[in-house]
């Protein structure tokens, strides 16, 4: 099945979405989802291929910002009494920072994998 | 394909893996590869671990009995490390399996997550010697003066042992997360690709690797597209591709200069700027690019369609399935649950007639680009009886929703088949659900 499916629009799928705004011409059902995405966050920027999106894929898995950031809490730590245990160890704001001691050591799996059971 | 005068009907074969709904995190299946001939067939899952299974040969007194995979090698092929100077968690997560063609008795695969690509050799053993002078058969040392004649050891047979071992460890060669791995066709090299950059490796020296394209801007908020796969061609050990974010392919000649930042052919297809949208980029953002077996065209996949690209012209594809368009109207849904950015992957048939991909609810498409054909079916265990035959199944975009139909606001976005993979010769086909691992065949084989 070949060809270029932009305008497909057909009336039931303008029923679909309740939030889309009665308009006079036919609107691509990707631009109705626009819309929508737009009245429900109003501040969402209008670039969303660009920096912000690809750098929060780049930083996947990132703890800290930087190491200024990891000494910034270390010494903040040093000042006040010492914080008890954060209560969730995920939880990385503010004072909340965890310390390398803090980090669930993360073993891998003892089970083998079900697919060879 | 199933259809009229269709010659093609697929069956269940087997499926791998927990029946269970609570599906641990470790059992996501994140890689499926069969190997050069189809005898062996790999899964990579979020655990870290690899499973191989082996074709047993078939029955040729019983022909009803079809060659079934089953468990050959099993091991742990990466673990969770936690990188201190860079504050990074690195996911044990294998992203791709690569395997190298059979050189000698061992068969070799390449398994990669984020940061480090492993070379796995993976040997069997039927024999072990017997009658040494030294040793009792228990291992002691003998009383070396009780000794007076010297035989030879034999080989004796013994139970098949599979041994994994990993032979190379090439790391710290990425500083972003390594989405591709494809081993060239000269059997010595092979490259690595993550979000920035792509390096060549020989796949014997594991303490340096080259840098063959770096699209990182000197300033990272110039940063506008990302790598997104990477292949070298199948035939010619000087050529790759590499796909970006932004929906475009590009092909480098690594005899035109050491870096390939300059692409020999840039493939594109124009869009219409009357209907961009919020989501036009996130959904032209390419997640999969594979040659064809016979190295002339080249597949794409996108959020909604597969594509077909001749090498010779760049300026479109010569093909474009679409695999759920019904989905372009429930954009914002799909934004807003992330699933927007699933990246589903693509494969050829042996002799290219016929790509497949995966979808939403545990459907997945298969497109017969000769007879314009395509179907869509269904991996579930409701359709898991020896051999039988897969039924077409129909998603109703809208209006009235016919019997056997399945609305697309019933759909289950969590069903989602992102790994498949056809047998390199035979209409044998691995197909990969959150935690299963399913495997079809075509019933006239």
């Amino acid at each position: 099945m070949s060809g270029d499916n932009e305008d497909t629009q057909t009336a039931d799928e303008t029923t679909l979405d309740e939030k889309a705004p009665v308009q006079d011409k036919v609107i691509s059902p990707e631009k109705a989802e626009e819309a929508k995405l737009k009245a429900r966050y109003p501040n969402l920027g209008n670039k969303p291929g660009g920096s912000d999106l690809l750098r929060k894929r780049l930083q996947k898995g990132q703890k800290y910002f930087d190491s200024g950031d990891y000494n910034m809490a270390k010494a903040k730590i040093k000042n006040k009494q010492l914080p008890t245990a954060a209560p969730e160890k995920t939880e990385i704001t503010g004072d909340h920072i965890p310390t390398p001691q803090d980090l669930p050591q993360r073993k891998p799996s003892l089970v083998a994998s079900k697919l060879a059971g | 394909i199933n259809g009229p005068g269709g010659d093609m009907q697929w069956c269940f074969s087997q499926v791998k893996g927990a029946i269970d709904d609570d599906v641990a995190e470790a059992d996501i299946i994140s890689t499926v590869e069969f190997n050069h001939t189809g005898e062996l067939l790999a899964t990579g899952d979020k655990g870290g671990r690899v499973v191989i299974f082996q074709q047993e040969i078939e029955n040729k007194s019983q022909p009803q009995f079809r060659s079934e995979y089953n468990v050959y090698s099993t091991f742990q092929s990466h673990e969770p490390e936690f990188d201190y100077l860079k504050s990074l968690e690195i996911e044990e997560k294998i992203n791709k399996i690569r395997w190298l063609p059979q050189k000698n008795a061992a068969q070799f695969l390449l398994s990669t997550n984020d940061k480090t690509i492993k070379l796995w050799k993976i040997s069997e053993r039927d024999k072990r010697p017997e009658g040494y002078n030294l040793k009792e058969e228990d291992g002691r040392y003998k009383d070396p003066n009780t000794i007076t004649s010297l035989r030879v050891p034999v080989l004796i047979p013994m139970d098949l042992m599979v041994e994994a071992s990993p032979r190379r460890v090439f790391a710290n060669a990425h500083t972003y997360h390594i989405n591709s791995i494809s081993v060239n066709s000269d059997n010595e090299t092979y490259l690595s690709a993550d979000d920035l950059r792509i390096n060549l490796w020989h796949l014997e020296i594991t303490d340096r690797s080259f840098n063959i394209v770096d699209i990182k801007p000197a300033n990272m908020e110039e940063l506008t597209e990302v790598i997104t796969a990477a292949e070298f061609h199948p035939h010619q050990c000087n050529t790759f591709v590499y796909s970006s974010s932004k929906g475009t392919i590009r092909l480098c000649d690594m005899r035109a200069s050491a870096l390939c930042d300059k692409h020999s052919k840039l493939f594109e297809e124009p869009e219409d700027p009357s209907n961009r949208s919020f989501f036009s980029e996130i959904i032209s953002s390419i997640s999969d690019v594979k040659f064809s077996h016979n190295g002339r065209y080249m597949m794409t996949r996108d959020y909604l369609s597969v594509k077909i690209w001749d090498l010779n012209m760049e300026n479109r594809p010569v093909e474009t399935y679409q695999v759920h368009e019904y989905l372009r109207s429930k954009l914002c849904s799909l934004y807003e649950n992330d699933c927007i950015f699933d990246k589903f992957e693509c494969c050829w048939n042996g002799n290219d007639s016929v790509v497949m991909t995966g979808s939403y609810n545990n459907f997945f498409r298969m497109f017969d680009r000769g007879h314009r054909r395509d179907v869509t079916l269904e991996a579930s265990r409701e359709n898991s009886k020896p051999m039988q035959v897969l039924k077409p199944r129909k998603v109703c975009a809208g209006g009235k929703r016919k019997k056997d139909e399945i609305s697309v606001d019933s759909l289950d976005f969590n069903k989602k088949i992102l790994h498949t993979a056809w047998h390199p010769q035979d209409n044998i086909i691995a197909v990969a659900t959150t935690n299963n691992l399913y495997i079809f065949q075509d019933k006239v084989n």
